[in-house]
């Protein structure tokens, strides 16, 4: 069990690629830390960093306070599980768990029974004797666990171990995982491009951006108070809506395209740097689930969309809109098919499963104004202080 | 119409059984006579007798009495094994070199030993002689074993190469965080996913080398160190030719090869890495 801290870590490829800029990230004993970003943003490249599979460019990397950059895979007492399972097929599931102790020479009795009480935990004590070939997929996922578990390692790594597996099965392992994580208590460091899996199952979250750290924080600060543009983008689904806005004199108000939105006092006092942002333009973030459907008579302040896709989920309608106003894409927060789906002006609001609202209708939603969340259009930092 | 299921011998008329039989005995029949006519009595080699009869034990004795068959044996056995052992141990750790390890050039080599793989033995066989008598090396094993390395290397190269970029790389990381070392890796992990390679380069060399006849008779000429192929060549006189004795020769010839297949055809076949990944 240990700590382990990662201080300016850089990678450079020998093509001259800048994989991971200037990383530093803390990592406490027993922490479930996720790594999250769009595809090459560096984050499995971190993650080889710490398991010696790859040499650091710059930058100290400290496990158990120990520097570490030179010590081989093995010296850094790590273990990890990857994406594909990578496990000895000519092995059988206990030769493949009893692999690491092996070449630990620990004697047979001992390793017999470590090997079987890692059976224990995983529910693979039936299939011991069998071939990975004569597994399923999420049974070569616990093998793959199981491997790694063997060894009481002092460190955790995955590398998007669930990518794998089907949606139900995924949903299934992500709480296994969790729970095997906090039975064994190891700091763990989790890769994963699936926003959903780093929400659920990170004590706390680490957003990569080509290479560059955006933000670290619990899953519920990264949802509530993002540090930026993409972070904003990036965590939540559907994706928060962000429009281009300008700020009006004395930042009374919003004007969002042709709509002008009224702020009271509470988002001014709370922000107080917003009112610098008068007469400048900003970009506004609206989460789906803070554009409820206006009641009648609504005397808060209001959005309207024409509404041209409605997507019922049975617990609530998913409302796709359009309103006259820029819609901001976050650069890399969305892969590229997703980005071009986006229409000019669309946005998203989760409204209840009983809403009478059809497509084509003209819709006011009601804004949780408090909620709402600000943005410098120059640098993407969020407005608060 | 009729949808009846056939029953009894009826179920296998049919055109896959039919061409597969015939198949099978156009290939099959020419064995077939070898080794029915290896058992007739020499007399009635030659003869239109379907089964040998009496059968007949005359030709392998005269073979091996007769003849130097038993010292011919011998010597297509070790220079086969040597070499068979030899372009394997080579061949992995190159194939291995080839298709994991960061290296400059290897397109190049990979197309030079692919080259090199095609060329007819018989353009370099005369130089080859020449270097071989220079080198007083003319009528020993390893006149043919070091000509049989060279040529049969590229092919078992490109094979094993192959294997090796097949097996996922996160495997040997993963061998290399559980603590193995390099050879580790290789022995434990790499080897045992590359076996059908393995089991394929080897057959190939062992029946190359095995039948391999122009070398052979050039390089290593002398009775005491002469391989089947050209021992057999050799049996007989200026005036007579003695089939059953040949043929005889000819079976036990063939049964180290066939037993092999026969052992391995699982290994060759299968795919082993089943399982290893998401698949």
């Amino acid at each position: 069990m240990a700590t382990v801290s990662l201080d300016k870590l850089n990678k450079v490829y020998e093509n001259g690629f800048h994989a991971v800029k200037d990383l530093s990230v803390d990592i406490a004993d027993g922490e479930f830390m996720v790594l999250v970003g769009p595809s090459g943003c560096g984050k499995t490249t971190a993650l080889r960093m710490i398991a010696g599979l790859e040499d650091i460019t710059s930058g100290v990397l400290r496990i158990g306070g120990k520097e570490a950059n030179d010590e081989t895979p093995k010296e850094r007492d790590i273990a990890m599980v990857f994406q594909n399972y990578a496990l000895y097929p000519h092995m059988t599931v206990a030769e493949n768990i009893g692999f690491a102790l092996k070449l630990r020479k620990l004697p047979k009795n001992e390793l017999d029974a470590k090997v079987k009480e890692a059976a224990d935990i995983l529910g693979l004590t039936d299939w011991l004797d069998r071939k990975p070939g004569q597994l399923s997929g999420g049974q070569r996922q616990r093998v793959a666990m199981g491997r790694a578990i063997v060894r009481s390692p002092s460190v955790f790594l995955m590398d998007e171990p669930l990518s794998n597996l089907d949606a139900k099965l995924r949903v299934q392992m992500r709480a296994e995982v969790q729970r095997i994580q906090r039975r064994i208590g190891v700091a763990t460091v989790y890769v994963t491009h699936d926003q959903v899996e780093a929400m659920t199952m990170g004590d706390r979250v680490t957003v990569l951006r080509a290479g560059v750290l955006q933000q670290v924080d619990t899953p519920q600060n990264l949802y509530d108070y993002p540090d930026n543009v993409f972070v904003a983008a990036f965590i939540g689904s559907p994706a928060q809506n962000l429009y281009d806005a300008a700020v009006t004199e004395g930042a009374r108000s919003i004007k969002l395209g042709s709509q002008e939105i009224p702020l009271p006092d509470a988002v001014r006092t709370k922000r107080p740097a917003l009112v610098s942002y008068a007469g400048k333009d900003v970009v506004v973030g609206m989460r789906p689930e803070h554009l409820p459907a206006a009641k009648p008579g609504e005397t808060g302040p209001t959005l309207v969309g024409d509404v041209n896709l409605i997507e019922a989920l049975g617990s609530e309608l998913v409302v796709h809109f359009t309103i006259d106003a820029n819609r901001v894409i976050a650069e890399g927060a969305l892969d590229k098919d997703e980005a071009e789906a986006v229409g000019k002006g669309e946005g998203v609001a989760r409204v209840e499963a009983k809403t009478p609202v059809k497509v084509g209708d003209r819709m006011t939603f009601g804004i949780d104004i408090e909620d709402m969340q600000f943005f410098d259009t120059q640098t993407g930092l969020a407005i608060r202080g | 119409m009729r949808n009846r299921k056939r029953t009894g011998w009826h179920r296998f008329i049919n055109g896959v059984t039919i061409s597969t039989t015939v198949t099978v005995i156009f290939i099959l029949l020419p064995l077939y006579w070898l080794i029915a006519s290896s058992f007739k009595s020499p007399n009635d080699v030659g003869t239109t007798q379907l089964f040998p009869s009496p059968i007949s034990g005359a030709n392998y004795s005269n073979a091996f009495v007769g003849y130097d068959f038993g010292i011919y044996f011998r010597n297509s056995l070790v220079v086969t094994l040597v070499t068979t052992a030899l372009v394997l141990i080579l061949g992995t750790l190159a194939g291995y070199a080839l298709g994991r390890l960061p290296m400059r050039g290897k397109f190049t080599t990979m197309v030079t030993l692919l080259i090199i793989s095609v060329f007819p033995e018989v353009a370099v066989i005369a130089p080859l002689y020449l270097l071989e008598r220079d080198l007083n090396l003319l009528n020993s094993y390893p006149a043919l074993i070091l000509p049989y390395t060279a040529f049969f290397l590229p092919f078992a190269i490109w094979i094993l190469r192959n294997y090796m970029l097949g097996i996922p790389k996160e495997m040997e990381e993963t061998g290399r965080i559980d603590g193995a070392g390099p050879l580790r890796t290789v022995w434990s992990i790499v080897l045992p996913q590359a076996l059908p390679g393995l089991f394929t380069a080897g057959i190939f060399t062992f029946t190359a080398c095995w039948t391999e006849f122009l070398m052979a008779l050039t390089f290593d000429n002398s009775n005491n160190f002469r391989t089947i192929p050209v021992g057999i060549a050799d049996f007989g006189g200026n005036f007579q030719v003695p089939y059953g004795t040949i043929f005889a020769a000819s079976v036990v010839a063939v049964v180290p090869i066939g037993l092999l297949v026969f052992i391995f055809r699982k290994f060759v076949v299968s795919g082993l890495t089943s399982g290893a990944v998401k698949g």
